[in-house]
Order: C-alpha cells, then sequence, then structure tokens
C-alpha cells in the first residue's frame, strides 16, 4: 500500500480541504505510515464475521413527530460568519 | 478555612453541607489557585466573574440536599455551555458561542455545582498530549514541560493541579485515562450509553463518551452519579437501571474474579509497568479477591482497528465545519475554494490527518478493504471481552505502556503517539466502561496507573473494585506547585 502525490490530491478533494505541494509529500509520507500500522488487520480471516455497527444493543426508540423547538431561527443563524439575520450568506454560486 | 483547594470533592460537599464553608469561599479559593496557575496553560476560557455571582447567588438561598451544592467546577471545552464560548480546542471553533446546553453539564449544574471555565483539550480530542490544541501545550503538575496527557489535558491537569475540585472529560480512545494515569488522577470511562451524547462536540460517535476525572474514587462515583441519565436527546442513550455509585460504594469485593489478559503483556514494555500490575494482583488478593490468567486474543490488532473507525467517523462528523453555519470562515474566490481554504486554515495538521485518512477509508473501492474490516474486526475484539467474562468479573491491566513523556517528543512520528492508547482503546471498542487509578511512580517520580475494566453497565463493580485498591494502594501524588511563583 502506497499513497502518492495523486492520491493525496484526490483525498484532499474528497474532504474539501487544501493541500499546498510542499505539505503533500510530508502528509504522504505520514499517511503511509499509518496505513502500514493499519495492513496488520490483513492477518486476520473474517469472511465469517459480522461487521460490528455500533455496541450499543439497542434498537432505536420511536417518537411522535413532533416539533420541539420553536422560534429559534436567531439562535440558528447567531454564530454564521455571514448572514443576513433570516438566512446564511455564502460567496456566490450561479453566475 | 485554609487549604480548600486540597480538599476532595466529596469534603468540600460536607463542609458546604455543614454549613463550615460557603460556595462563595471554595469558588474564591479556586479562581484564585486556577489565576495563579496560567502556566499550566489548563483553561482555554474562563468564567470566573460569572461563577462568583453564581456562588455568592447560591449562598443567599442555599439549596443543601443538591449533590454538588455550590461547587464549582471547571469542564473540558469540548463540552458545548450555552452563553460561554466552545471551542474544542480548534481554531475553526475560536469564535463559538453554544445557543444550548450539554445534557451532561446541565445535569451538573441541576446538582448545585457552578462553571469555574473551560479546560484545554487536544483540537476535537484527537490527541494523546494536549499537543494538537490550537491553544498551545498543557503543562503536567506534576513536572514541568511533562505532558498532561490527552485528549483531556487541561482537565487532567487542572483536577492534578487543584484548579477545580474534580472534572469531567470525554474518552473516544483513552482520553479520559491516560491523562489521569499522567497526572496522578482517577478518570472513569462509563459504558457506551451511560452518558448523553447531546451538547458534546462529536469526535467519533461510536466510541465517544463523557466521564469523570476526580482526586479519588468515591468522588468519582459522586460525578458518575450525577452525569449518568437517560437522555432521549442522544438516540444511543441507553434507558438501564442507573446505580446511586457514591451512596453503593463497597470496599468488600471478596470472592470477585479479576482478569489478567496475557496479550497486554507487550514488546518493549518497561519493567516498572510489569512491576506495577504485578504489585496491583497482589492488591487484589489482598482485597479478597482473586485473579485470573485470560486470553483476549485479538488485542494488538485493537489499535489499527481503531484508527480505521474513529478517522471515518471523525471525517463525517467533521464535514459540517464548512465555513457557512458557524466557526471561522476563510476568504475564498468561490464556495468550493471557501470551503477548502476554510478547512486547511482552521483545522490542525492531526485533525487534517485524520479527516483524511477517515476520508479514504470510506472512498469508493477501498470501503470493505478499510472500513468494513475494520467493522468486523471490532466485532472479534468485543467477543473476545464476551468470552473473558464468563469467567471473570473485571480485568486488571497497565493504563498506559509508559509513564508521562516530555513536551515534544512524540510529535514528529503519529504513530509513535498513538501506541499511547494501546490498553485503552479496546474499551471503546467494545462499548465497555473503565476506569484509571494512580497505582505508583516511576523512577523518575512520575505517576503510573493501572485500569480496571468492567461489564458493560457494570460501573458499580469497577468502582468499588477501585475503591478497595485505593485503600492498599495509598497513592500520593507528587504534585510540589512548581508553576506557582
Amino acid at each position: 500500500m502506497s499513497i502518492d502525490l495523486k492520491t493525496i490530491k484526490h483525498i484532499s478533494k474528497l474532504s474539501r480541504i487544501s493541500v499546498e505541494e510542499k505539505r503533500a509529500e510530508k502528509l504522504a509520507g505520514d499517511l503511509n505510515s499509518i496505513f502500514d500500522f493499519i495492513e496488520k488487520l490483513n492477518e486476520l480471516k473474517t469472511d465469517n464475521v459480522e461487521p460490528l455497527t455500533s455496541v450499543a444493543e439497542t434498537t432505536l426508540k420511536l417518537r411522535p413527530d413532533e416539533v420541539k423547538s420553536k422560534n429559534i431561527r436567531e439562535q440558528i443563524v447567531k454564530n454564521s460568519p455571514q448572514d443576513n439575520e433570516d438566512y446564511f450568506v455564502v460567496p456566490k454560486v450561479i453566475e | 478555612m485554609s487549604d480548600i483547594t486540597k480538599q476532595s470533592l466529596t469534603e468540600l460537599v460536607e463542609n458546604i453541607k455543614n454549613k463550615k464553608l460557603s460556595s462563595t469561599e471554595v469558588t474564591k479559593a479556586f479562581i484564585e489557585r486556577s489565576k495563579k496557575s496560567k502556566e499550566l496553560n489548563a483553561y482555554i476560557t474562563d468564567d470566573f466573574t460569572s461563577a462568583l455571582d453564581k456562588a455568592k447567588k447560591f449562598d443567599q438561598k442555599p439549596n443543601l440536599d443538591l449533590k454538588l451544592p455550590g461547587i464549582p467546577m471547571a469542564v473540558k471545552d469540548l463540552f458545548c455551555t450555552k452563553d460561554v464560548k466552545t471551542t474544542a480546542g480548534s481554531k475553526i471553533l475560536n469564535n463559538f458561542i453554544p445557543t444550548y446546553e450539554s445534557t451532561v453539564t446541565q445535569n451538573i449544574w441541576n446538582e448545585g455545582a457552578i462553571l469555574l471555565g473551560k479546560l484545554n483539550c487536544d483540537e476535537f480530542a484527537m490527541g494523546s498530549s494536549n499537543e494538537t490544541s490550537f491553544f498551545g501545550n498543557v503543562q503536567n503538575p506534576i513536572d514541568k514541560n511533562l505532558v498532561p496527557g490527552g485528549s483531556s489535558g487541561g482537565s487532567a491537569s487542572a483536577v492534578a493541579g487543584q484548579l477545580t475540585p474534580i472534572t469531567i472529560g470525554t474518552d473516544t480512545g483513552g482520553s479520559i485515562r491516560q491523562p489521569a494515569s499522567f497526572t496522578g488522577i482517577v478518570g472513569l470511562k462509563p459504558t457506551y450509553g451511560s452518558c448523553s451524547r447531546y451538547g458534546i462536540v462529536a469526535f467519533a460517535s461510536s466510541l465517544d463518551q463523557a466521564g469523570p476525572m476526580a482526586q479519588n474514587v468515591k468522588d468519582c462515583a459522586l460525578l458518575q452519579e450525577v452525569i449518568s441519565t437517560y437522555d432521549t436527546k442522544d438516540s444511543t442513550s441507553i434507558d438501564f437501571k442507573r446505580n446511586q455509585y457514591s451512596k453503593e460504594l463497597t470496599k468488600n469485593i471478596k470472592g470477585k474474579k479479576i482478569g489478567i489478559p496475557k496479550e497486554y503483556r507487550i514488546d518493549g514494555m518497561p519493567k516498572e509497568i510489569e512491576d506495577l500490575w504485578q504489585k496491583g494482583v497482589q492488591y487484589i488478593k489482598d482485597c479478597g479477591a482473586e485473579t485470573v490468567d485470560i486470553s483476549l486474543p485479538h488485542t494488538s490488532y485493537a489499535l489499527p482497528t481503531y484508527y480505521i473507525v474513529a478517522p471515518a467517523e471523525a471525517s463525517s462528523n467533521l464535514a459540517r465545519y464548512d465555513g457557512v453555519k458557524y466557526g471561522f470562515r476563510a476568504k475564498g474566490e468561490n464556495l468550493i475554494d471557501m470551503y477548502e481554504k476554510t478547512r486547511s486554515e482552521g483545522f490542525g495538521a492531526e485533525v487534517q490527518r485524520r479527516i483524511m485518512i477517515g476520508t479514504y477509508v470510506l472512498s469508493s473501492g477501498y470501503y470493505d478493504a478499510y472500513y468494513l474490516k475494520a467493522q468486523k474486526v471490532r466485532k472479534l475484539i468485543k467477543n473476545d471481552f464476551d468470552d473473558a467474562y464468563k469467567k471473570v468479573d473485571a480485568i486488571l491491566t497497565p493504563s498506559t505502556p509508559s509513564s508521562a513523556f516530555k513536551i515534544g517528543e512524540k510529535t514528529d512520528d503519529p504513530v509513535s503517539m498513538y501506541l499511547n492508547d494501546i490498553f485503552t482503546v479496546p474499551v471503546n471498542l467494545a462499548g465497555l466502561p473503565g476506569i484509571s487509578i494512580p497505582a505508583g511512580h516511576d523512577s523518575k517520580g512520575y505517576p503510573l496507573g493501572l485500569q480496571i475494566i468492567g461489564k458493560a453497565f457494570d460501573e458499580q463493580n469497577i468502582l468499588n473494585i477501585a475503591f478497595a485498591m485505593e485503600e492498599k494502594i495509598n497513592f500520593k501524588n507528587k504534585v510540589t506547585d512548581w508553576w506557582i511563583k
């Protein structure tokens, strides 16, 4: 397993984190050493093992579909970097 | 009364209830000591003015039936506190002021406690030394330039340094137990589903749990009793019968069977840790319990599993930080450019690394090879514990493979940093409760901890074992106040 600069570019795009060229090489090195460490799992045969998705052995409870928080628009936009009080504002998307 | 800050939580509660101390006196004492302790860098945000007001208000009409009457308390900065800045140790949340309160902290305030401030931690709880925090390193009260462990490093430092009588941390792979071990205090990670995750900044949702960090086992049991509640706001909160942990605490553990897992005897483990573990076995026997050799065969696969599962969940949880809804925003030429620059400038190196690992293992073509594989191995790890618990009531291991290390010693090599959590991570993967108690010192005088792992929902049992062992160990923390001028 080897993560090259092309893969770094791909993951960087998927995770929406810009990575400058000079940082990419160090990052590839770090990720490779982490993945070398993770490779150990391949020693195990797991064909007939059920994946564990949650340790909480409980079924999700149903609840009535009711609105519990009303009139909190102000609270929702309160921490936004840019808003016009009613909406979040983002850079122009449609030309 | 002098030496207020040296008192345990239990003593303070008693003294306030008996009116020997007022909440104002206690709160003032911890504020003064916290102000003299800036060099520890344990706080990110203090709330001292407001704390003193609340203490005065409490004293005017004290409700002494509460479990934490007028007790000041600082908490990890991963818990959302209404109207008080909550950063998760990250630049990206440096200006975030929650409009709501986490369930766990609300439970604490409902019992009469008062917020002192928010404690430093690794960024988004990702780290084992508190060195990934945007707000800088935290010093360990044990020695200068020593890490306090992480991610709840500020919390550990604040309790060991007596800046707060007790605190809460969070533990995803060891973030309560490892720093507790490094600073000579007690730290409990409860069973998954015991404490609500509502209002805690999410890291890895299937692993995260809040828990107490305290000077002794009794204090720890009392706070656990307060914070553990069933909560409909967290869909994984579990509705089970919770004990009155501090009231039901007993040192009688006669006849209990404690497992000693041979796989925790890892290559290269310092002799001091092995010796400590053997001493632990002796303490167990002295308490009238017996030890049983057991095997947890998949132990060595726990860390690699964790470093797939946790980053995968983190990459999904941290997708919300996009510079739109809250937090830091960088300038960009267009929307995508803004996202990418916000996340590149807003997250630190370790967080970016983990998001990228997580994104990769979940990406098309790799999901089965990594993420699904890890979930299957996670099942094998949980099966190991299930099998062991057919024979034993609890398991005893060292908390960490070494004592605290120097600041900067492990920052260049992520894998060597990850190895710190080798004994704590399996417990999170299996969703079990685990407690670290201080059990001795190494040759440098640094504290070492032992971990007791319980069955799911069996917090009372491991607290009892810890309580019994604590008396035999009779640990004295070597805190010299070196940082106070």
